[in-house]
């Protein structure tokens, strides 16, 4: 899959020549790069020549506490897509799944890459790091901890793909036996661009890609540190089926009329409203659908402790406690307290009573 | 001369029930109540505000009654029920308020805030902050038998004279007879042509009725101080004399608080249901209009209306019999604005005619009865209780406005049919 | 805390907390004034109690011309404000979802925009009422903390609503979460203030149109 020999000095553009993308071809990528990332169109030009004369960047890509999903979602496509191209076009030197090489060779590759981009290779992660035994992930014995901080150290940038390595995810959820924690919670010293979903959209991770080697720089990035090209807007603000939720019109099972006419799915859990993602526009499997399109009310999967927000099902306006068993219970208790506090007004005004005093004529003065 | 601050907070104490309870809870402080009380509309005192006079009471159920209020007070942070507060209330409650009733009928939450401030009187009069003139009325009342002093030598003689005039007795003490009628002190001394009146009507409709020379007084002083011990021993006179007599309905005259103390308040002041009934004379009268034993002839040139009664209309519930009564003798007949149980107060009642400290309030708020009738050019006002006969007019004089303030049943014996 | 922290916390432990001194707080109340009886009426009736106290409920609700004219300001920007809050709170799709968490059962909702209309106006009407607390002559003399309070906490929930339902300001998570913290700071404050006239009117208006229907007064 990477011919790695003698093709480290090619170009980007030379590389993708190689493969036999056309000059067509290449621009229309750019303009499609382009246009996701909300640039103008006379950008185009220049992100056509900065990955024309892009050195091929080192990518290290590293696995710790994850179910490769994101791996298979950038990779796993019916038909070969320009996003896997310049997957193919960067030097990918060190992936798990990817890589022809194993074992100490494997480690050696890394090793070596490393010295070479010294200060200039990116570092992709994906999956949680474990805090609480370093023994509960370890990749050639060394411990995810120290291999993120060797390996970030000489790294130009971290982009920490899915939602477990930009927050924890899966591991990180209630109650996180393994301790497991962000990219962001242990690297505070490179900059860090999180691409969270689980997994997180292809084109997405193209996008950032294709803006670091255009720019030299990270994109814009909002106060979770997701590139708000791609997490600018809520599922909710841009989902087809907004009309409905406006219209209050909802499904309330999964197969009744309303689900089968693709009414809203905001009584069935949908926490379209409060993700942040690029889903209901660029959508999954080059655009076919997402989610919501199908029927399935949106997780909230790029969002922090979405696996603790109460239940898929459970929609946001609803409280995440058992509210009527406390309900229940306190009335009881209530009841009782009222009880009492009414038996001590009856006593007192009882003695009150006792305590009357006939008024005469006489006692209406001091 | 034993009132004192504890006996006054005690007796608040003991005036708390749900209903005081229900309707401290509810209030919004919305200021509905204010726009509704004559003694805030025509001075302009906030402090006038009818659910403010309820203050000494509420904070005695706050603090005394609620689980919230008792924490706060453990803590220190109880406003107090003490002399000062007290003092400063004295012109709220009492000179600032008639006991109208219009308060609880417009407050949207549905306080009685009437019957709270009648509750609230029962801690100002125990702790001696009752004014003065009200005080001499009462003491009068129990001891001499009328807060206007007047003995049974006096009703006598006035009894005398109508006998002369008519030719009619006016029976006295009679046994077994069906009515006992009772007689205010203004009737007796100032409008004792309603004595006529009456004698002329049950004579024609061939009603058994009798006065009681042991109590013959209607007007209930305990009510409007606010002394429900003392207006307990008023209604136990009246109870006594007419179990004595065996009557089988007790008639209140044209007054108005006599009415209430009676009819509504007597058999829960003594403790017990009575063994008769107690009807207002309105009702005597317009049950005999039905049964066509009251019959009349000729009508009313003038333009007349009717001021309804506080305590007969809105909170004694004698509402259409007046209406009925008036239709018999008057052609042209007009309602002032806002009547009925809607009336505006005369602003004499519930004890502020009594207290010559509050004459100057009493006729500035007298200015709203003006503004209704000012509305209607009304030429005679006809009324049920002589109280406020009496301070129409005064109010009226004060105005140099010169319409006649009639009586309902004299008008209607004017028109007795011979 | 981070935002989705905030709003876990707002939705689980915020809500059962509010909850249980809400609920505690009004039964306890409510306890207080009923358990204390009221004597009964010896005298002779002219009217039903059960039944004019019945009336006055729903009567209560519509004043006469002459109150109507003399209170204008304080019934119409309460009644527009009081039936835009039932409509936001009872009638909005998200809120009857709450509901039906915990009592078990939802109804039909209204349309969204008409709801958001009705925010509108109420935040309206609620800013009137505050504009007229304020200026009046009675309400100046009867104001106090609470008052203020109370109105805070009632304005509050409408104008974060509308904000976070329009996504104004911060990120979606922190809206929908000062919320929902502001209709908890509603529910704590409710038993200790003069909130629970929505609860004790019912009772106040029974007791006078009981009171006056024992007399023969229609109140």
């Amino acid at each position: 899959m990477n011919d790695r020999s003698g093709a480290k000095d090619m170009t980007l553009g030379a590389a993708l020549r190689a493969q036999g993308v056309s000059r067509r071809g290449f621009l229309k990528f750019c303009a499609a790069t382009a246009s996701m990332m909300a640039m103008s169109p006379a950008m185009i030009p220049r992100v056509a020549q900065a990955l024309e004369h892009a050195r091929r960047p080192s990518v290290i890509w590293l696995s710790f506490q994850e179910c490769t999903g994101c791996t298979e979602s950038l990779t796993r496509s019916y038909a070969p897509t320009v996003e896997s191209l310049i997957f193919d076009a960067i030097s990918l030197d060190y992936h798990h799944t990817l890589q022809a090489a194993s074992g100490h060779a494997a480690e050696a590759a890394r090793k070596a890459a490393m010295e070479e981009n010294q200060g200039k290779y990116l570092l992709i992660v994906d999956g949680s790091i474990p805090l609480d035994n370093p023994g509960y992930s370890t990749i050639a014995g060394i411990s995810n901890l120290d291999m993120l901080q060797t390996t970030a150290a000489g790294a130009a940038a971290v982009i920490a793909i899915g939602t477990c390595a930009s927050y924890g995810g899966i591991p990180h959820a209630s109650p996180n036996p393994t301790g497991a924690v962000s990219v962001s919670d242990i690297i505070t010293d490179k900059p860090i661009i999180n691409v969270p979903g689980c997994p997180p959209i292809p084109v997405v991770i193209t996008g950032v890609l294709t803006h670091f080697l255009t720019f030299g720089s990270i994109p814009e990035l909002d106060d979770l540190g997701r590139p708000l090209a791609f997490f600018g807007q809520s599922i909710h603000d841009r989902c087809y089926r907004r009309p409905f939720y406006d219209k209050g019109l909802f499904a309330e099972t999964f197969d009744d009329e309303g689900a089968k006419k693709g009414w809203c799915l905001y009584k069935l859990g949908c926490k379209g409203p409060t993700t942040y993602n690029a889903c209901a526009t660029t959508k999954w499997n080059n655009g076919t659908s997402f989610p919501i399109e199908s029927g399935h009310p949106c997780l909230g999967c790029s969002e922090p402790d979405f696996w603790d927000g109460g239940g898929f099902y459970k929609s946001i306006s609803m409280p995440t406690s058992d509210i009527s068993t406390t309900v229940v219970y306190t009335a009881a208790a209530a009841a009782a307290v009222g009880a009492a506090a009414g038996a001590a007004s009856r006593y007192k005004k009882k003695a009150s009573k006792a305590a009357h005093s006939k008024v005469g004529v006489d006692d209406l003065e001091k | 001369m034993s009132a004192s601050l504890e006996k006054g907070v005690n007796a608040l104490r003991e005036q708390v029930d749900s209903t005081v309870a229900a309707f401290f809870s509810s209030c919004v402080h919305c200021g509905m109540c204010a726009e509704a009380c004559l003694f805030y509309t025509e001075t302009g005192d906030a402090e006038r505000t009818p659910i403010n006079k309820t203050e000494p009471l509420r904070r005695i159920w706050k603090y005394e009654y609620t689980l919230f209020g008792r924490i706060l007070k453990l803590l220190g942070l109880a406003k107090p029920v003490d002399e000062e507060l007290l003092t400063e209330w004295e012109t709220l409650v009492y000179d600032s308020c008639t006991m109208c009733g219009r308060c609880s009928m417009v407050c949207p939450v549905g306080i009685d805030i009437t019957g709270v401030i009648r509750k609230t009187r029962e801690g100002m009069a125990a702790a001696g902050h009752a004014p003065k003139g009200l005080i001499g009325a009462t003491q009068r009342a129990i001891t001499i038998g009328s807060p206007m002093g007047v003995k049974l030598p006096a009703l006598q003689a006035q009894i005398r004279h109508v006998e002369e005039d008519l030719g009619l007795k006016v029976p006295v003490d009679v046994e077994g007879a069906d009515y006992m009628l009772l007689l205010s002190s203004m009737e007796i001394m100032n409008f004792p042509e309603f004595i006529d009146a009456l004698t002329r009507i049950f004579d024609k409709a061939g009603v058994s009725w009798t006065i009681s020379s042991q109590a013959f007084e209607a007007t209930n002083s305990g009510i409007q101080i606010g002394v429900s011990d003392l207006a307990a021993e008023l209604v136990q006179r009246i109870v006594d004399a007419a179990e004595k007599l065996k009557v089988k309905t007790v008639i209140s005259p044209e007054c108005g608080h006599a009415y209430f103390a009676i009819r509504w308040d007597g058999p829960n002041l003594v403790g017990k249901p009575f063994g008769f009934k107690v009807r207002h004379i309105l009702e005597v009268l317009d049950e005999l209009r039905r049964d066509g034993r009251l019959k009349t002839s000729g009508f009313e040139e003038q333009k007349i209306t009717y001021h309804d009664p506080c305590q007969i209309t809105r909170r004694g519930g004698v509402v259409d019999e007046p209406r009925n009564l008036i239709g018999m003798i008057a052609k042209n007949f007009v309602e002032m604005p806002e009547h009925g149980k809607m009336n505006w107060c005369c602003g004499a009642g519930g004890g502020v005619s009594a207290n010559e400290r509050a004459d100057e309030i009493r006729l500035q708020v007298f200015q709203r009865k003006k503004s209704q009738l000012d509305e209607i050019h009304a030429e005679a006002i006809v009324s049920a209780c002589s109280n406020c006969r009496i301070y129409l007019e005064d109010g009226l004089e004060a105005h140099n406005m010169e319409i006649p303030v009639l009586s309902l049943t004299e008008t209607l014996a004017e028109h007795l049919e011979d | 805390m981070t935002e989705i922290e905030f709003l876990s916390w707002v939705r689980g432990p915020g809500f059962q907390i509010a909850s249980i001194v809400l609920v505690a707080g009004i039964i306890i109340r409510i306890a207080e004034i009923l358990l204390l009886g009221r004597a009964a009426n010896l005298a002779e009736p002219k009217g039903s109690e059960m039944s004019n106290g019945i009336r006055t409920i729903f009567t209560r609700s519509i004043p006469d011309a002459g109150t109507l004219r003399k209170s204008s300001v304080t019934l119409t920007a309460g009644y527009i404000f009081h039936i835009g809050l039932f409509v936001t709170i009872f009638l909005f799709a998200p809120h009857i979802l709450m509901f039906k968490d915990v009592i078990g059962f939802g109804w039909p909702s209204l349309p969204t925009q008409i709801v958001d209309a009705l925010t509108v106006v109420s935040i309206i009407a609620l800013l009137v009422v505050l504009v007229h607390r304020l200026t009046n002559k009675v309400l100046r003399f009867l104001n106090n903390f609470e008052d203020l309070l109370v109105w805070f906490v009632t304005i509050a929930p409408l104008v974060t609503g509308y904000i976070a339902f329009h996504r104004i300001g911060f990120t979606a998570p922190a809206l929908i979460g000062i919320h929902i913290l502001s209709v908890e700071l509603l529910m704590v404050v409710f038993p200790f203030t003069k909130l629970m006239h929505a609860f004790t009117i019912f009772i106040a208006r029974w007791y006078n149109g009981a009171i006056s229907g024992f007399r023969g007064v229609e109140s």
